[in-house]
């Protein structure tokens, strides 16, 4: 039987997974869109990674989950590891590119910046309070021109001359880009601009005073449009490294960081008969009004957080009561 | 007729504030407002213009739940930046929502404990001045007192033996100290509660994760408003050290060239409030060691704002790496303590690859 172990990111807008080899091999990878249920697209995406190796003899014994639904899929899952999205990030890309110096990450909410030096993490920065600059920004730019923002790098590409858009946050932009096609700029010029705007955007929020040192590294689901990927390089005047597995290096970075947590016996994959129901209420036992989350699994209460004092915690309670 | 006084919360400094006016005022009952919590806050928010800065909500919140219990009297101390504003448009709100009540302001920026007499004299205190300076000499060294217990706390809570024991005799330590009420009694406290530390096992490594706390005031003295960071870290077993205390700001008004001095090339000249004290105490925990620095301001606050780009020399200067947060009363505390993690996750990195290569 081959020991292998299985990462999960779990981001607002996407849910990815991977399940790796002892040597960080990939041998079934997914991602599927999150649509607000992180429970359903984990449990689908198990499902299909199960599909994906069902006929080897893979049993998986460790589990890690990352994203910013890592402590609640960590629950649902029983993993060992649960890792913020910088971290296990850093891990995943520092697997495919040893001497990677600058990470540019840039996803559905969040967008970060990593500085490596010498392969270990000196420096990050995330954005702070606004999302534009992020790829949310960018599909619902996409929605208005009536076109997928899957097809957005392709045209972004055939511009020659890019519209500067005034991108500060999407407010701004759309109503500067309804302005420049009323105007006569043509639309692929306007999708090229949007594209610089991310990038310029994430230099001046995120990048900010920040030293950017090739090998320079990008991820995340934009990098996988080709328009941001060229505006990247002209404002940086550096290559910009895009791996195949760009949008898996969080999860993967996570299964590799599992590793250390392997457990005795493997995890059983089949969970998608098990019901998994999370109810959030604000406590009333003192002013503060903790929102408190208990998770229940099939119908049992498994874990709970968000209290802030013992007043609010129950789990004790329902030992009390029981 | 008794008067109900009441003032808003920052960190444990109500206590000794709460006894000072108790002393000064024994014919009136004083009245703290109750600790901040959500609601405080939505209150606040709600009142408040929306981009001012978050302490003025808090302030705010608690000045709101404090006349809902009655209170008829309201301090607020003035000082240097937004916040010597605060006392007036807070006055104005406040009575544009129906409530009566007399405002103490006092001006910090002219400290002048004459005027200061006068007003809390105006108020009703009957204390004759050499009295009024004792009792103010006294809450001066209970905070003194505070704050060296806390500090203590801070830089070892998250290496005690056995849980949760600092926490505990924290608690004791406040509750006593509310029953003091004349220097002796203070001396005799603070020797009792520094044996009690003493008794209570403390196991640090001597090359523990190190971290600072620069920022703003308020973000730094009131947990609440900076979503108990400094706990998150001490559970981690970091050693957090900050500086911003009331006794350093006490303190500080007899230091502030000292300081600008000190900040050598990064400062010409004081860039407001707070600001200069991050710059200089960043550059001296990056000069002692310290693995890391988080800088803590509210949304917006200028003083913070100027220093960060000089925060940011001094990182690339000394390699040490600088989280910044920004508070507002829409912040998040999931994005906050994933940033948290992430920063104390590198450090841990960067310490142990440095290990790594001291064995290779």
């Amino acid at each position: 039987m081959q020991t292998a172990y299985l990462g999960i990111d779990t981001g607002s807008i996407s849910t990815k997974g991977v399940i790796i080899d002892e040597n960080n091999k990939i041998l079934a990878a997914d991602y599927i869109w999150t649509e607000g249920d992180p429970i359903g697209a984990v449990k689908k995406i198990v499902n299909l990674l199960r599909q994906q190796i069902n006929e080897r003899n893979i049993s998986i014994f460790s589990i890690g989950t990352t994203g910013s639904a890592r402590k609640l899929i960590g629950v649902m899952l029983g993993a060992k590891v649960v890792k913020n999205e910088i971290t296990a990030h850093a891990i995943g890309t520092l697997s495919v590119f040893p001497d990677v110096q600058t990470i540019f990450e840039i996803g559905g909410q969040d967008s970060k910046i990593i500085l490596i030096d010498d392969g270990v993490v000196v420096d990050y920065a995330m954005n702070t309070i606004c999302a534009a600059g992020t790829g949310s920004f960018l599909s619902s730019q996409a929605k208005r021109l009536g076109m997928e923002v899957t097809e957005f790098g392709e045209i972004a590409l055939a511009s020659k001359n890019p519209s500067k858009l005034a991108a500060r946050c999407t407010v701004f932009a759309e109503s500067d880009m309804v302005h420049k096609a009323q105007i006569g700029h043509k639309k692929e010029d306007i999708i090229a601009g949007l594209c610089t705007a991310v990038v310029a955007n994430y230099l001046n929020n995120v990048g900010k005073g920040k030293r950017i040192k090739a090998p320079i590294v990008f991820q995340g689901g934009v990098s996988k449009n080709a328009g941001v990927i060229r505006a990247f390089e002209e404002a940086t005047h550096e290559k910009i490294h895009v791996d195949p597995n760009s949008h898996l290096m969080g999860a993967l970075g996570v299964a590799i960081l599992s590793k250390k947590a392997k457990r005795e016996t493997p995890f059983p994959l089949n969970i998608s008969d098990i019901t998994y129901e999370t109810m959030g209420y604000d406590c009333k036992g003192c002013p503060n009004h903790c929102e408190i989350i208990c998770f229940y699994k099939d119908g049992i209460l498994i874990d709970s957080w968000g209290n802030r004092c013992a007043n609010g915690n129950p789990m004790q309670q329902s030992l009390k009561n029981a | 007729m008794q008067k109900i006084i009441s003032f808003p919360h920052i960190g444990n400094y109500y206590v000794p504030i709460e006894i000072f006016l108790k002393l000064i005022f024994p014919e009136h009952i004083i009245l703290p407002s109750p600790k901040i919590t959500k609601r405080t806050l939505e209150l606040g928010s709600k009142y408040s213009p929306d981009f001012v800065c978050v302490p003025f909500k808090y302030n705010l919140g608690n000045y709101i739940e404090a006349l809902e219990n009655g209170a008829t009297v309201l301090i607020q101390v003035c000082g240097g930046c937004r916040y010597g504003y605060y006392a007036e448009i807070q006055e104005k709100i406040l009575k544009d929502l129906g409530y009566q009540f007399e405002f103490i302001k006092i001006g910090w920026g002219k400290f002048n404990p004459i005027k200061i007499y006068q007003l809390f004299r105006k108020t009703g205190a009957s204390a004759s001045f050499p009295t009024f300076i004792r009792y103010a000499l006294l809450t001066i060294k209970m905070i003194e007192v505070l704050d060296s217990f806390e500090s203590y706390i801070r830089e070892n809570i998250g290496f005690e033996k056995k849980k949760n024991s600092l926490e505990t005799l924290h608690q004791q330590f406040l509750s006593d100290l509310r029953t003091v009420r004349g220097f002796r009694q203070l001396s005799r406290l603070q020797s009792e509660y520094k044996s009690k530390l003493k008794t209570i096992k403390i196991e640090k490594p001597s090359d523990c994760l190190k971290i600072g706390i620069v920022g703003e005031l308020y973000s730094l003295m009131e947990p609440f408003s900076s979503f108990f960071i400094e706990k998150e870290l001490s559970k981690q077993q970091i050693q957090v050290r900050r500086f911003i205390t009331v006794t350093f700001l006490l303190n500080k008004l007899k230091l502030d060239k000292k300081i600008l001095k000190s900040a050598g090339s990064y400062l010409k000249y004081a860039i407001g409030a707070d600001g200069t004290d991050s710059v200089e105490k960043s550059q001296l925990l990056a000069k002692q060691g310290y693995d890391g620095i988080i800088h803590m301001k509210p949304f917006g606050c200028t003083p913070e704002v100027n220093a960060m780009p000089i925060l940011q020399k001094i990182s690339n200067d000394y390699k040490i790496p600088i989280l910044y947060f920004s508070f507002d009363s829409q912040t998040s505390e999931t994005g906050v303590k994933t940033r948290l993690e992430a920063f104390y996750d590198m450090l841990l990195m960067r310490k142990e690859h440095e290990k790594c290569k001291q064995l290779i």
